[in-house]
């Protein structure tokens, strides 16, 4: 196991590799100059030579990579000219708030999409199936950001339930229960796209498994339903479910750009969308790659997991 | 994905437009999701003939007027600008916009899709290596870092979103292709000497048409919701352009004071998308056959009875088993096809039945009907009984049958490779066969497991009840599929065809074992196979069946020496035996000529 997930982490190096060229390729396309364009209303004569400095922006663009790919494996992701400071201090510092709601919302929409899924496939044509079908097809149909409003107004707003905004309170905020309870509503509306995908998922897979001749021996063997559900058919049927949450992982992280804009957590994807309108191209870069490298990551870990279950693929 | 993306490509040319048409008018929900989606997308066409107000034209004094208002069905916005106005025409952005992108991804990613599935080798390899590397990026991260080079604009995040569903066209077109260019319609195009890029245009894109429509209509949603969310945030529609995203973004900031600015716009695009995923599950349920058929109902615990079956009485009361005008059927589609009818067999304590015929005889039909479990829909036992120790087991509730299931009755299967789940390890699935009918801890539960591995003639049990059924070779697996049948001291072991699926030598091994246990233990055994030389070896009468029924009982010695039905006759003389080879067929010949048929 230890040396398959060695294995496994040698392999990421091409794929980290091959994801630095298309971010750095991303702002290489920058139409006219550079500098200018990376430094936005910060181009003063002297910010500009500094970029070119250190970016060696006058030299070939294979050098340019070279050059910028040594600074990011020494964490110099250049510096954020609108915020004054180094990109990779706004992107770690950022990143965990981003961490946090999107590793709850996936841990929620697993569950979530998971239950619905083997529920809704034993209860295959009931009303608990139907009403799951239904609940995903207009969960998956709706803007999440327009879900996350709806929220506010009623349950921050209107009932006073939960608090609308923010990662803590302003006044005599802190502690793991203020963040639990500011993590509520955005990590709700969060896991609605990928806990509708999960489950339907779910579903087919469970469909597919339990006519398995497995299955059959396992009931013949006078197993309780329950238990021919849960360890035999689940167990089966989570192997090839477990790879679509690692693509969640995806969804989650991304659709947390919509999420912390509207509920104003201080994560990554807020910070993304304010640095684009300033063009902090140098953070947006920075920001990028992170979440990205992250992403492989979350992927990687779902192999790990998918191996760790399937003992088929692990021999 | 493209496994079953290739089953849905090949039959598309036969059925034709017009019964693909109606396929998927007749599924209801897309049907529902295609009226819809046609009503939206004509009034945003038909946008600038429809008695609107300008939906540009400001009106300070009445800004923010609620929905249902006098003049204004929807309200206004921030400006006073007239809600329902700037929804059509705010849909009319959002949908062309939506459409095109899909458009330019589906055009673009299935040219990249067909020239890498085409061409092959390093091409393909290069090509796709660059499409995963697109894929590892979270979806709308990617569309983000592109706006945030072109620039804010709604046709720089028409861009984006293209850009970054390219490689799901790709992907799965280059699946399809992959498959199609080593087909042989395509070698004859090839030899007949057409170009390359006229066989990619006349032979492969027409194949590979359903696959871009699938994709392109499971996309569409996604599309026109990635475009609302880059307005949202600001990158997209700029003012005064608006699309739906924008509308909401901008109307945000009154989100307290006046929600329907925001909220309004919010359920157009719900509709919009929700057509579009309805019409979409919907092209993919018609252009996929695989799931037209309906083929994946879920088998409930138990075979379903009729309640108005007639049940015979027990005329056997002394046999531990006893089926009596047993039918079981299949039900499709309404439609209900008996597989076995009035079956009858009984089985004393110790005795082994044989259950003999050809495949589709109905022999493991009947032998799963007696558990009930035969996979129920479509499965139905629709008349007789089965009486266990003269308690009628159709007539049991749902526990009581599940408890006489591997203690009282247990089975062994054809196929131990796909009957024994592949990942848990073998041990383990013992001692869950043994603690489903007792009580004991742990400790108990392995050694009793790893005494009757070792009672099958597994070596070195302790260790290899660890490994999972695929390290084991077949005839190990069978063993322990044995072994699990054996767990509860069952007083029948129904076999069904335990030794088809393995060589002759594996074979003879397993038929000692059989034997031998059935003497030890005085188990009865009802024993399926379609081989009259097993069934000579281990059985002590033979219930001979065709077509679904049973043609011939008897004592094995006296069947075999005088078999009285045809059938039987044939079955018998396909047994081949040593030293008469070189006659076989001349010999089993006449017994297959039409005449002789019954």
């Amino acid at each position: 196991m230890t040396a398959y997930i060695l294995k496994r982490l040698i392999s990421l190096v091409p794929v980290l590799f091959g994801l630095s060229i298309i971010v750095f390729l991303v702002m290489a396309m920058i139409p006219g100059d550079p500098a200018t364009a990376i430094l936005g209303s910060y181009a003063t004569s002297e910010n500009v030579a500094r970029i070119n400095r250190d970016l060696g922006l006058d030299k070939p663009l294979i050098e340019q990579y070279f050059i910028w790919i040594s600074n990011v494996l020494q964490g110099d992701l250049g510096r954020s000219f609108a915020l004054n400071r180094p990109v990779i201090d706004e992107v770690l510092e950022r990143f965990q708030a981003t961490l946090i709601l999107a590793g709850v919302s996936l841990v929620f929409c697993s569950i979530i999409g998971l239950l619905a899924g083997v529920v809704s496939a034993v209860r295959q044509f009931g009303w608990v199936d139907r009403t799951v079908t239904f609940a995903v097809l207009a969960g998956i149909s709706m803007p999440s950001f327009w879900l996350g409003l709806i929220l506010i107004l009623l349950l921050a707003v209107k009932w006073q339930l939960l608090p609308a905004s923010g990662m803590y309170a302003i006044y005599g905020g802190g502690g793991l229960r203020d963040l639990l309870l500011h993590l509520i509503l955005p990590a709700a509306t969060l896991s609605v796209v990928a806990a509708g995908i999960i489950a339907r998922l779910t579903r087919a897979a469970m469909l597919e498994v339990l006519r398995q001749d497995y299955i059959r021996t396992a009931r013949a063997k006078g197993l309780a339903e329950r238990r021919v559900i849960w360890r035999h058919a689940f167990r089966a049927a989570l192997v090839s479910v477990i790879p679509v949450i690692g693509i969640q992982a995806g969804f989650v992280l991304g659709g947390a750009v919509y999420i912390e804009t509207v509920f104003q957590w201080p994560g990554v994807g807020a910070m993304l969308v304010k640095a684009i309108s300033t063009r902090d191209i140098l953070l947006v870069q920075g920001g990028v790659l992170v979440v990205a490298a992250s992403y492989v990551l979350f992927n990687l870990a779902a192999d790990v997991l998918q191996t760790m279950l399937d003992a088929r693929i692990r021999t | 994905m493209s496994d079953s993306l290739l089953a849905a490509a090949a039959p598309t040319a036969a059925p034709g437009r017009i019964s693909s048409w109606s396929l998927l008018l007749g599924n209801r929900l897309a049907a529902i999701g295609f009226c819809l989606l046609v009503v939206l997308a004509l009034t945003a066409l038909l946008a600038p003939l429809l008695p609107l107000p300008d939906p540009n034209a400001t009106a300070p004094a009445e800004r923010l007027q609620p929905v249902l208002s006098e003049g204004h069905l929807l309200g206004t916005d921030q400006l006073g600008r007239d809600m329902l106005s700037r929804l059509v025409w705010g849909s009319r952005v959002s949908m062309a916009v939506g459409f095109a992108a899909t458009i330019v991804a589906a055009l673009i990613g299935s040219v990249i899709g067909l020239v890498a599935g085409y061409a092959g080798g390093r091409t393909d390899n290069l090509v796709m290596r660059g499409v995963d590397m697109l894929m590892a990026f979270p979806y709308i991260l990617l569309a983000l870092a592109i706006v945030a080079v072109l620039g804010p604009g709604l046709m720089n995040a028409l861009y984006a979103i293209a850009v970054v569903n390219i490689p799901f066209f790709a992907r799965n077109v280059r699946g399809v292709t992959l498959a199609l260019a080593r087909a042989e319609f395509v070698d004859a195009a090839r030899l007949s000497g057409k170009g390359h890029l006229s066989i990619l245009a006349t032979e492969v894109l027409p194949n590979v048409l359903p696959v871009i429509v699938i994709t392109m209509s499971t996309t569409a949603g996604w599309m026109i919701l990635e475009t609302a969310g880059l307005s949202f945030l600001g990158l997209g529609a700029q003012p005064p352009q608006a699309d739906l995203g924008s509308m909401l973004g901008e109307g945000r900031a009154q989100l307290f004071t006046a929600p329907h600015v925001s909220i309004v716009p919010g359920v157009m695009i719900f509709l919009i998308v929700i057509s579009l995923n309805l019409l979409g599950d919907g092209v993919r349920d018609v252009l996929d056959p695989r799931l037209r058929s309906g083929a994946l109902m879920r088998p409930g615990p138990r075979t379903e009875v009729a309640r108005n079956r007639n049940r015979p009485e027990n005329r056997a009361p002394d046999a531990i088993l006893n089926v009596e005008g047993l039918e079981t059927g299949f039900s499709h589609n309404g439609q209900y096809a008996p597989a076995v009818k009035d079956v009858s067999l009984h089985l004393r304590a110790g005795e082994c039945l044989g259950l003999i015929g050809e495949s589709g005889s109905g022999k493991s039909v009947t032998a799963l009907s007696v558990m009930g479990l035969v996979n129920s829909p479509p499965g139905l036992i629709r008349n007789g009984a089965i009486y266990l120790n003269g308690e009628d087991v159709l007539a049991m509730p749902e526990a009581k049958l599940i408890s006489c299931r591997g203690s009282r009755v247990a089975y062994i299967f054809q196929d131990p490779l796909t009957t024994l789940h592949p990942m848990h390890p073998i041990g383990r699935q013992i001692e869950e066969a043994i603690a489903a009918h007792q009580r004991l801890d742990r400790k108990h539960l392995r050694e009793r497991s790893i005494a009757l591995l070792e009672r099958v003639g597994i070596p070195e049990a302790a260790e290899r009840a660890r490994h999972y059924p695929h390290q084991l070779s077949g005839g190990q697996r069978q063993r322990v599929g044995i072994a699990m049948a054996l767990a509860n001291d069952p007083d029948v072991i129904v076999a069904d065809e335990p030794t088809t699926a393995l060589d002759v030598t594996v074979q003879a091994q397993i038929l000692d074992l059989l034997r031998e246990l059935q003497e030890e233990r005085g188990v009865a055994l009802l024993f399926i196979t379609h081989d009259f030389g097993v069934v000579s070896e281990i059985c002590d009468r033979v219930a001979v069946m065709k077509d679904g029924r049973v043609v011939e009982t008897g004592e094995t010695k006296e069947l075999l020496s005088n078999p009285q039905h045809d059938y039987t006759k044939r079955l018998i003389a396909c047994v081949p035996e040593i030293g008469q080879g070189r006659e076989f067929l001349s010999r089993v010949a006449p017994l297959f000529r039409p005449e002789s048929r019954s």
